[in-house]
């Protein structure tokens, strides 16, 4: 059955969870935090290394979770090394409205690239948290809160 | 088993009697996995709730009018239902709750706060659900009790030495799962009733996933409080049962002030009502009650002990064809086990598997399940469980299983 719900798991997710990229800790990192989502028990930490001209040079993230959260955190850190921090910004604010289904990359103009693959995962209320997990470990690291829960 | 006896049960006949069970899934028919979270409800139910919503609207122990009377007594004699169905010795020590949460948390609240000192200790187990454990966290803050676990072993068994030498003359209460709903297990909760009480312990006995597959009686089990669910024994929502030994009711005091449960009111002073009006603040959730009387007599139709022996070849059918997928690891092997199968895959994580498992119509919780101690005990993060129940049949044991290979290629990739 061609049902269009059977997209979340692509190929490119399904890889991105089985190699992700940039796993583990991060030497030198200036910024870091973890993410928890107490409903279902993910756990991730994300890692940043970020420079005086306020630019992303490196980010990781290590922690266990389901594919869904694991290949976002994957796709996220390499989405945003390279970028500064107001680029880093955009696209999580971009990428949040992608998730909960308010931004349609065939409609609305984006930066999100390869993020757009996460673009049905509105239709899954219960995994938009898993989607969601490392974006807001990240963004917490820079605003320095160390802890991040999907329950508050 | 005498397979004569279990085919007695006529399931397809059971089936129709459950009207969510004809919902499509994505097209595809529902396979309800989920029992353990809540149950479906039978017809009789649901018309029991809307018999009472079209024609005896109306508040109970307040009006002399005609829907009054009539709701009053249908709400009171579902309290009857309640009182034959645990073979408690009176009416009155059956009180009407939100579930099992809030009767244990009732129980912490009023016998807890009156009779329990600073350094009273309180036995639970390593398998408690959360609701069996933050409430007398709770208690603990405020009194200074000290809460202590016994342990479990790696099927997930009480071990029941160690149990047993935790109970001591600091001991005050024990409060332990019968049934634990994250890993099947079904505890000898008699052998721990009559040690505690050789020690003159009161035991809570939280029978949320027990009084809707076995029978259950408190008198022959001699437990001091009994907590259980409407909504997991074929019930409504919102509703539950606190059952205690009177005595312990009489001295315990109310929890809730209100509308019920007061005799008199006067600036100056009140005086409360009788059992169990006194633990009964407010308007009670009058058709939530009048449907968990409805599913009583439904179940006690069936007959628990046909339930429990056509949900144990169940259990042995499931257990069988999940052990031999590959890779695949039970957690929650005990030797007395309801009919629970929590399980972990090395490739798939639970929440992917329970995502793609839907897929195919499958309704199967995963997650900690309230129990993150035991996740911790059992170092996994979260497991799938398909929790059965009498409506369920083995070819949707096998619609399960196809649905977990699926899950498993689609991930080799």
């Amino acid at each position: 059955m061609a049902d269009s719900r059977n997209e979340l798991y692509q190929q490119v997710i399904l890889e991105h969870n089985k190699k992700p990229k940039n796993f583990g800790k991060l030497e030198g990192a200036t910024h870091f935090a973890e993410g928890y989502n107490p409903l279902c028990g993910d756990h991730l930490q994300v890692y940043l290394k970020i420079n005086k001209e306020n630019v992303v040079e490196a980010v990781s993230f290590d922690g266990s979770g389901c594919a869904i959260s694991k290949a976002s955190a994957s796709m996220m850190t390499t989405s945003i090394t390279g970028k500064n921090l107001s680029e880093v910004e955009e696209i999580f604010k971009q990428f949040h409205k992608l998730i909960v289904g308010e931004l349609k990359p065939d409609r609305d103009k984006n930066i999100l690239g390869k993020l757009s693959i996460f673009s049905g995962i509105w239709q899954f209320p219960s995994r938009v948290k898993c989607a969601a997990l490392s974006w807001h470990a990240m963004h917490g690291a820079i605003h320095n809160e160390k802890k991040i829960s999907t329950e508050n | 088993m005498n397979p004569a006896s279990v085919q007695q049960l006529d399931v397809a006949k059971i089936r129709k009697d459950f009207p969510n069970l004809n919902v499509k899934v994505y097209g595809k028919p529902l396979v309800y996995l989920d029992n353990a979270a809540t149950t479906l409800k039978p017809k009789p139910v649901i018309e029991a709730v809307q018999r009472y919503y079209e024609t005896e609207s109306s508040n109970v122990h307040r009006g002399v009018h005609f829907l009054s009377e009539k709701a009053t007594t249908d709400f009171e004699n579902a309290r009857e239902k309640v009182r034959g169905f645990l073979n408690a010795p009176k009416k009155n020590q059956i009180i009407f709750t939100r579930g099992t949460t809030e009767a244990i948390n009732i129980v912490a609240q009023s016998y807890g706060r009156a009779f329990l000192q600073k350094g009273d200790e309180i036995l639970i187990t390593h398998m408690e659900h959360h609701s069996n454990i933050v409430p007398w966290q709770i208690l603990c803050e405020e009194k200074g009790c000290v809460l202590k676990v016994a342990p479990i072993n790696e099927n997930g068994e009480l071990i029941l030495d160690e149990f047993l030498k935790m109970l001591g003359p600091r001991t005050k209460l024990v409060s332990v799962v019968y049934i634990s709903n994250s890993l099947g297990t079904v505890n000898p909760v008699q052998r721990i009733i009559d040690e505690a009480h050789r020690h003159n312990i009161p035991v809570l006995l939280d029978a949320a996933q027990a009084v809707n597959h076995r029978p259950v009686d408190v008198q022959e089990l001699g437990c001091d409080f009994l907590a259980f669910s409407g909504h997991k024994l074929f019930g409504p929502t919102g509703v539950g049962v606190l059952y205690a030994k009177e005595e312990l009711l009489q001295k315990m005091p109310p929890v809730q002030g209100g509308g019920d449960m007061i005799a008199s009111v006067t600036f100056e002073k009140t005086t409360y009502n009788t059992l169990p009006y006194k633990f009964e603040a407010g308007t009670p959730h009058v058709a939530g009650v009048i449907g968990l009387g409805a599913a009583i007599d439904y179940v006690r139709s069936i007959g628990l002990e046909r339930i429990a022996e056509y949900e144990n070849q169940l259990l042995l059918y499931g257990t069988k064809v999940l052990s031999a997928i590959d890779g695949l690891r039970l957690i929650g092997t005990a030797r007395e086990k309801s009919a629970i199968l929590s399980f972990v895959l090395p490739e798939v994580h639970a929440h992917d598997l329970g995502t793609l498992v839907d897929e195919e119509g499958v309704a199967v919780r995963t997650g900690h399940h309230c129990t993150m101690p035991v996740m911790n005990f059992f170092k996994v993060p979260a497991t799938s469980r398909a929790s059965l129940s009498f409506y369920n049949t083995r070819e949707e044991i096998d619609i399960l299983v196809k649905a977990i290979h699926k899950a498993k290629k689609i991930f080799k990739n």
